[in-house]
C-alpha cells in the first residue's frame, strides 16, 4: 500500500492519485551539492525496480519515477524533540549496493553503524528494538526503521555526538518538529553546525500516525483496543483495523496533551488540549513521591491504591448516588481523602503514586469524551509516551470511554505510541508537502 | 460531584470557645418568631436559615371625615405610627466550630413551639445529626444537597438584584454586576467542592446534572496539602496567590522558546502543569507549587465547563461551591480559564449569596405550604452583611468591630405586593436602572458617599422630630445612625458589598436602617403640613392657568411641575433653604428655575406632539408631596384629563422622604376632587387612576414595579410615561429606553451633579423621548 507515494514492501498498490499538494517534487530545501548523481542513480534503478515489480499504472510509475530523482541523500532522519523527550526515528538502508558501500562516506557508514549496533546510548538515550519495522521501501529504498528516544535535557549531549561524527559534512537535511526544533534551532546551528528544517507538530503526526497504519496492515496491526474494558477478568488487547479511519479523535499524550479531530489526511483541526498530561503525572509523582523516572513512577502506581487516596461517591454517600446515577465506586474527589490530616499519614508513596495516574489519566479520559461529543466522532486514538509501558492508562481510557458513554466511544491505541512526530517529520524530509 | 462532603472538621476547627456570648441584636435576630429552620453544613462553614415574622412600626395613614365640611378640623389626615407583621427570612453562616455555640444559643432563646423539623442539607449534615436533634429538639429531615443548591439558586436570581457578576481583577471595578434578566433560563451551574459538578437547570423544577469532575477543591486542598504541608484551604490560598507557577510548569516557551504562533498558542501558556518537576531537578517553593496547583485545578474545571456549555449551548455558567466563595484568586483563575478556552464567548458568574444557596433551598424546601415562590422578596440591606464580609483579607475591620465571631448574614424581606417588569420596557433584559454605577466611577463614589455622611445629622434629627410622642426615640436614632455610617464606611471599602453601588442603593440602604430602627415615616409631620398648605392654593392656580392661552398653559404647566419639584426634601440644596425658610413659596422656587433653553431642553418638540391627537394613556410616576404633587403635577394631569388622556398616577407603596405614598395621594386626590369637576368626573368615570409602585424607595426602578400596575398600564394601553424628579428621572431611568413616548422631568438640586452634567444648580431636565420607528 502507497501513501503520499510512499512503495512499501506488501506487495500492494495504493491505485488513489495523490492530492497535487502531496506529490513530491523539488525540494528547495534539499542540499544541492550533495545531491549527487551518483546516489540518485543507484536510488533510481532501486526505484524502477520496484515499481516495475509492483505496479504496472502508468502514473504510478511516474510518481516513483519523481520520486528517484527528488530522493533526499542519507542519512534519513525524522526527529521530534517534545518537552520532555527526543524521539527520533532513523532509517537503516538494507540494500545498498557493493558501490553505494565503496561510495559510502566514512561519517555516514559511522553514523549507521553506532545506531544500529547498539540499544542504548549514553546513559538516558534507548532504541526501542521492540518498535523495529523491517523491510520497509521507503522512497524506493528498503530498509529498518528504528526507533529511538532520549530525554529532551540530554540533547547538549547529542548535539556534541552529532558534532564528534562530523554529521554536517553530510550535508544533509534535518527535519525536526517539536518545540524544540524551535527552540533549540540556534543550539543545533552553533554546537554542531546543523540547519533544521522545522515542521509543524500535528502536521507530523496526522502524517506519522496514517502512515504507520497503512504500512502495518501486512503484519502485527499497529492499532488495537481492549474488549470487555468494563470487565476486568475478560479485558484484553485485541487488533483494530484501523481501514477507514476518518472522523478520528486523536489524542496526543505527552508532557501536556492535544487533541485533534482528523477528517482526512490533509484536513484535521486541533480542538483543545489540556496542560494534565504526562509531565503532570510525572512532577507530581516526583514531588510526592521523590521518584525520578517515568518507569519508576509507573512501577509504583502498579503497586498502589487510589482509593485510599481518593473520596469516592460512596465515600461520602454510604453508596451510589443515585439521583444522578453515579455508582459508588466512582471518584468523587481526587486526593479528597488528603484533606484530613490522619489520611494524609496513612498513605503510601505508591498509592499516591497510583492516584496520581488515575487522577490523570481520568481527566484526559473525560475531556477527550467532551470533545468526541461536541464534535460528534465516536472513534478515539490515544497516542503518546505516557501510554508507553502504560497498561493501566490504557486500561482506565478504555474503561472509561466505554462506562460513561453507555459503548459509544471506542478507544484505541497504537503501538508506536509516542513515535508519530519524528515518522511525520522523516516523510517530510522524503516527500515534502 | 457535589458540595464538599464531610470534611473531617479537624483540618479546619479552630480552638472551640464556649465563653463567647452572642450579642442578640446583631446574630440570630427575632429568633423567638422563629419557624421553619433549615440548616446547611459543608465542609467548615454552616448555613442557618429561619423564617420569622418581624413585628415593626409603619406608618399608616388615616383620612378624617370631609363629608360634614364643618365638623372637619383643619387636618387632612393622619399619619399614625401603628405595628405590622410582615415577613422575613434570616440566614446567618458562620465556621462550623461554632455550631455548638450556636446551637445552645438557638435553644435558649426559641420560644415558637410548633416546629418540630429542621431540613438539613450539606455534606457535615449526618455528622452533625445527632447534636442538631439534641440541642434543638429537632428531627432532621434531610434533603438532597443538589436540590437544594439549584432551588437557592433560583430564588436568589429571581429575587435578589445584582446577584450575579462577572469578576475582573484588574478593571476599575473588580465585580460587574449583572443586571436581573427576568428570564434567569436555561443557565448552567458549575459547584465545585470537593469534586465539580455540572448541572443544567431548565426550568424552577427541572433540572440535570450533566456531568463533573473529580477534579476539585478538595483536590487543590488535599494535594496541595500533601505538597505544601499547609493544612488550611485558606492558607493554601494564600500561599498560591504569593506563588510563580512559572518555575513549576512547563509552558509553551519551555518547549518552543517562544509562542507556539501557527497554532496561537503564547508561550507563556501552561503546556505541561508540574512540567518542570519532572525534568528539574530541585526544590520548588510552596508557593509555587500552590499556584501552579492553582492553575491546574482552575485551568481544567474551566476546560469541562466550557465544553458543557458549547454541548448545550448555554451562554450563562454560574460557578459555586467552597472553592470559589468568594475568594477573589479562585475566582479570577476560573474567570481566565473561561475567557481562554470561550475566547470571550462564555462568560463566567458568580452569586453574592452563593454561600447561602444550599440553606436557601433546604429552606424552601421546608416552607413549600407557604409558598415562598409565589411572593416578591428583597434584601434587607440594613440586616445582609454584604460580600466577602468574613474573608478575613478583605474586612478585618468588621471581624473586630463584632467582637464574637465572624459570621455573614442575609435578611430578606418579603414584599407585600410582587414584582414585575413595567412592560413598557424596550428591552428589559438591557434595562439598568442607575444612571451612574458608582462602583465603577470612583470620584462620583466618593462624592455620594460624603454627601449621605454629610446628610446623616439632618436625617437623625428629623427622625427623632418626627415621633415626638413615642418613647426611646432619640436613643433608636443614635442606633440608626450607628448603623447607617457603619453601612458607609463598608461601603468606601468595599463598594462592591451589594451589588453595584448607586444613588438608589445608597438611598435605599437608608430606607432600609431607618425602618430597621422604627422609623417608618420621618417625614410625615412635613408631608402633612405640606400638603395642606398647598392644596389651600389649588383652585388658585389653576384658575390663573387658564387664563393662558393655550400655548402659554402649555408652557407654564411644565413650569409648574417643575418648580413644584424644587420642593424635595431629600436634596441637600433645598433641605436647607426649606429649612430656614418654610415660606419659600412655588412663586419663589420658579424664579429660581433656569430660564430655557434648559440645560436638557425637548419642550418644542413636546408642544408640537400635544397639538396633535391626544395620547390614549398616561402613566405617571410621582414624586413629593405638598406643592410638588397638587400645585405641580394635579394641573399638569388635569389638562392631559381635559384632553381626553387617560391617566395613572403611580405612587409609593411605602413612605420615603417626602414622597408622596399611594395611600397620602389617595386622600389628597379626593380633596382635590372636591374642588375640581374636572379631577372629580375623571376620579367617577375612572379615567384618573391611582395605583402603587410596589417600591419605598425615592428612586424607581422599572423591571421591580407592582404586578397591578403593570396590569394597568397593559389594559389602558398606555402610550406616554412621565417620570418626575430627580430620584426616578435622573439618579435612575435618565438613559431608560421605553417602547413608548416618555418624558422625563427634574429639577437638578444639587450642585456637583449639576456641574457633572454641564449645568448649574436648579438646571431643568426636560427630556421627551419618542421610540426610533414610533413617530407618534
Amino acid at each position: 500500500m502507497a501513501l503520499n507515494g510512499l512503495q512499501v514492501d506488501d506487495g500492494i498498490v495504493d491505485e488513489e492519485d495523490e492530492t497535487p499538494s502531496k506529490l513530491p517534487r523539488c525540494n528547495k530545501e534539499m542540499p544541492g551539492p550533495f545531491g549527487s548523481d551518483h546516489q540518485n542513480e543507484a536510488a533510481a534503478a532501486a526505484g524502477r525496480a520496484a515499481s516495475e515489480r509492483r505496479t504496472s499504472n502508468p502514473s504510478a510509475r511516474h510518481r516513483k519515477d519523481s520520486v528517484k530523482k527528488t530522493r533526499p541523500p542519507f542519512p534519513w532522519f525524522g526527529m521530534d524533540i517534545g518537552g520532555t523527550l527526543v524521539k527520533l526515528v532513523y532509517f537503516e538502508p538494507k540494500d545498498i549496493t557493493a558501490e553505494e558501500e565503496q561510495e559510502e562516506v566514512e561519517n555516514l557508514k559511522s553514523i549507521r553503524r553506532y545506531l544500529t549496533s547498539n540499544t542504548a546510548y549514553g546513559t538516558t538515550g534507548i532504541r526501542d528494538v521492540h518498535l523495529e519495522l523491517q523491510d520497509l521501501t521507503l522512497c524506493g529504498r528498503t530498509g529498518n526503521l528504528h526507533f529511538i528516544r532520549f530525554p529532551t535535557h540530554d540533547l547538549p549531549a547529542f548535539l556534541q555526538m552529532g558534532r564528534d561524527k562530523h554529521f554536517s559534512s553530510l550535508h544533509t537535511a534535518l527535519c525536526a518538529t517539536g518545540g524544540g526544533a524551535y527552540k533549540f534551532e540556534s543550539d543545533f546551528l552553533t554546537m554542531a553546525d546543523l540547519e533544521l528544517h522545522k515542521l509543524d507538530e500535528l502536521d507530523c503526526l496526522v502524517r506519522g500516525v496514517l502512515y504507520i497504519d497503512s504500512v502495518m496492515s501486512g503484519g502485527p496491526l499497529e492499532c488495537y483496543y481492549f474488549e470487555n474494558p468494563t470487565d476486568p477478568d475478560h479485558c484484553a488487547q485485541k487488533p483494530y483495523p484501523l481501514e477507514n479511519p476518518y472522523p478520528l479523535l486523536l489524542v496526543n499524550i505527552g508532557s501536556g496533551v492535544s487533541i485533534l479531530a482528523v477528517y482526512s489526511e490533509n484536513n484535521y483541526k486541533r480542538v483543545t488540549g489540556t496542560s494534565l498530561g504526562g509531565g503532570t503525572f510525572l512532577g507530581l509523582c516526583c514531588l510526592l513521591t521523590g521518584c525520578s523516572t517515568f518507569e519508576e513512577a509507573l512501577e509504583m502506581a502498579s503497586q498502589g491504591e487510589s482509593t485510599r487516596v481518593d473520596k469516592l461517591v460512596r465515600d461520602i454517600y454510604g453508596g451510589d448516588y443515585e439521583r444522578f446515577g453515579l455508582p459508588g465506586w466512582a471518584v468523587a474527589s481526587s486526593f479528597g481523602n488528603m484533606m484530613s490530616k490522619e489520611k494524609r499519614e496513612s498513605v503510601s508513596k505508591e498509592d499516591l503514586a497510583r492516584a496520581t495516574l488515575v487522577t490523570i489519566t481520568n481527566n484526559i479520559g473525560s475531556i477527550t469524551r467532551m470533545c468526541a461529543l461536541n464534535e460528534n466522532i465516536e472513534r478515539v486514538v490515544f497516542v503518546g509516551n505516557f501510554l508507553r509501558v502504560n497498561t493501566l492508562s490504557m486500561k482506565l481510557l478504555a474503561y472509561a470511554m466505554d462506562y460513561w458513554s453507555k459503548g459509544q466511544l471506542k478507544a484505541l491505541f497504537l503501538r508506536h505510541e509516542g513515535y508519530f512526530g519524528a515518522v511525520g517529520a522523516l516523510l517530510e524530509l522524503l516527500h515534502p508537502s | 460531584m457535589a458540595e464538599c462532603g464531610g470534611v473531617d472538621s479537624n483540618t479546619t476547627s479552630h480552638t472551640m470557645d464556649k465563653s463567647i456570648t452572642l450579642p442578640p441584636d446583631e446574630i440570630f435576630r427575632n429568633l423567638e418568631n422563629a419557624k421553619r429552620f433549615a440548616i446547611d453544613i459543608g465542609g467548615s462553614l454552616t448555613k442557618l436559615a429561619y423564617y420569622s415574622t418581624v413585628q415593626h412600626k409603619v406608618a399608616k395613614v388615616r383620612s378624617f371625615d370631609h363629608s360634614a365640611k364643618e365638623a372637619a378640623s383643619d387636618k387632612l389626615y393622619e399619619i399614625a405610627v401603628q405595628e405590622e407583621v410582615t415577613a422575613r427570612l434570616h440566614f446567618i453562616k458562620f465556621e462550623n466550630a461554632y455550631i455548638e455555640t450556636c446551637l445552645d444559643f438557638i435553644k435558649d432563646h426559641l420560644v415558637n413551639t410548633e416546629t418540630k423539623v429542621i431540613k438539613a442539607t450539606g455534606g457535615g449534615a449526618h455528622k452533625f445529626k445527632e447534636l442538631i436533634e439534641k440541642k434543638l429538639g429537632l428531627k432532621v429531615d434531610k434533603e438532597d444537597e443538589m436540590t437544594c443548591l439549584i432551588k437557592g439558586c433560583n430564588f436568589v436570581l429571581k429575587n435578589i438584584p445584582h446577584e450575579a457578576f462577572v469578576y475582573a481583577r484588574h478593571a476599575d471595578s473588580e465585580f460587574r454586576f449583572q443586571t436581573t434578566n427576568p428570564d434567569i433560563f436555561p443557565y448552567l451551574l458549575v459547584n465545585i467542592g470537593s469534586g465539580s459538578s455540572v448541572v443544567v437547570v431548565q426550568s424552577e423544577d427541572k433540572f440535570e446534572r450533566i456531568g463533573g469532575s473529580s477534579i476539585g477543591g478538595g483536590t487543590f486542598w488535599g494535594l496541595g496539602a500533601l505538597l505544601t504541608k499547609t493544612k488550611r484551604f485558606d492558607e493554601l490560598l494564600q500561599l498560591a496567590s504569593k506563588g510563580q507557577h512559572s518555575s513549576v510548569d512547563m509552558l509553551v516557551k519551555d518547549i518552543y522558546g517562544g509562542s507556539y504562533a501557527c497554532l496561537g498558542l503564547t508561550g507563556d501558556l501552561i503546556a505541561s502543569s508540574f512540567g518542570k518537576s519532572a525534568t528539574a531537578d530541585k526544590e520548588f517553593s510552596k508557593e509555587d507549587m500552590a499556584k501552579s496547583l492553582l492553575h491546574m485545578i482552575s485551568n481544567d474545571i474551566g476546560q469541562l465547563a466550557c465544553l458543557y456549555a458549547k454541548l448545550h449551548n448555554l451562554s450563562r455558567v454560574y460557578f459555586g461551591g467552597f472553592f470559589i466563595r468568594g475568594h477573589p484568586v479562585t475566582m479570577h483563575t476560573i474567570t481566565y480559564s473561561i475567557n481562554f478556552f470561550t475566547k470571550g464567548e462564555v462568560q463566567a458568574l458568580f452569586l453574592r449569596h452563593e454561600g447561602y444557596l444550599g440553606a436557601i433551598g433546604a429552606f424552601l424546601k421546608g416552607a413549600e405550604e407557604d409558598n415562598p415562590n409565589q411572593y416578591s422578596w428583597g434584601e434587607n440591606y440594613a440586616g445582609s452583611s454584604g460580600l466577602m464580609s468574613v474573608s478575613p483579607d478583605m474586612n478585618p475591620m468588621q471581624r473586630a468591630r463584632s467582637g464574637t465571631f465572624p459570621f455573614d448574614m442575609l435578611e430578606m424581606d418579603r414584599l407585600e405586593r410582587q414584582l414585575v417588569n413595567l412592560p413598557l420596557l424596550q428591552d428589559p433584559s438591557s434595562y439598568i436602572p442607575d444612571t451612574v454605577d458608582l462602583t465603577e466611577d470612583a470620584q462620583a463614589r466618593e462624592y455620594w458617599l460624603y454627601c449621605f455622611e454629610e446628610a446623616l445629622d439632618g436625617v437623625v434629627k428629623r427622625a427623632v422630630a418626627s415621633q415626638p410622642d413615642i418613647p426611646g426615640a432619640a436613643e433608636r436614632a443614635e442606633k440608626f445612625r450607628q448603623k447607617y455610617r457603619h453601612k458607609l464606611q463598608t461601603l468606601r471599602h468595599q463598594p462592591f458589598a451589594y451589588g453595584s453601588l448607586t444613588v438608589r442603593s445608597l438611598l435605599d440602604t437608608r430606607e432600609h436602617c431607618l425602618n430597621e430602627f422604627n422609623f417608618p415615616d420621618p417625614y410625615s409631620k412635613i408631608k402633612e403640613r405640606e400638603n395642606d398648605v398647598a392644596l389651600k392654593y389649588y383652585q388658585k392656580a389653576v384658575k390663573s392657568l387658564e387664563a393662558l392661552s393655550w400655548e402659554d398653559r402649555q408652557f407654564a404647566l411644565v413650569r409648574g411641575v417643575l418648580a413644584g419639584n424644587v420642593f424635595d426634601w431629600g436634596a441637600k440644596a433645598v433641605s436647607e433653604v426649606l429649612e430656614s425658610n418654610p415660606e419659600f413659596g412655588f412663586e419663589e422656587a420658579k424664579r429660581r428655575l433656569e430660564e430655557r433653553p434648559w440645560l436638557v431642553d425637548s419642550f418644542d418638540q413636546w408642544l408640537e406632539r400635544l397639538k396633535g391627537p391626544p395620547h390614549r394613556c398616561a402613566l405617571f410616576f410621582v414624586d413629593n408631596s405638598g406643592v410638588d404633587i397638587i400645585l405641580g403635577v394635579m394641573p399638569f394631569v388635569r389638562e392631559l384629563l381635559s384632553r381626553g388622556t387617560e391617566v395613572v398616577l403611580a405612587s409609593n407603596s411605602a413612605p420615603a422622604l417626602n414622597d408622596v405614598t399611594n395611600s397620602e395621594l389617595q386622600i389628597l386626590t379626593e380633596r382635590i376632587a372636591a374642588m375640581d369637576p374636572v379631577i372629580e368626573s375623571a376620579l367617577r368615570e375612572d379615567r384618573l387612576t391611582l395605583v402603587q409602585s410596589g417600591s419605598s424607595s425615592p428612586c424607581l426602578d422599572l423591571s421591580r414595579l407592582d404586578k397591578v400596575l403593570a396590569m394597568v398600564a397593559r389594559e389602558r394601553q398606555t402610550d406616554l410615561v412621565i417620570i418626575e424628579g430627580m430620584g426616578r428621572a435622573i439618579h435612575t431611568n435618565y438613559y431608560a429606553m421605553l417602547s413608548c413616548e416618555s418624558l422625563k422631568m427634574a429639577v437638578i438640586k444639587n450642585s456637583w451633579l449639576a456641574d457633572r452634567l454641564g449645568g448649574k444648580l436648579f438646571s431643568v431636565v426636560f427630556k421627551y423621548e419618542v421610540p426610533v420607528g414610533k413617530p407618534h
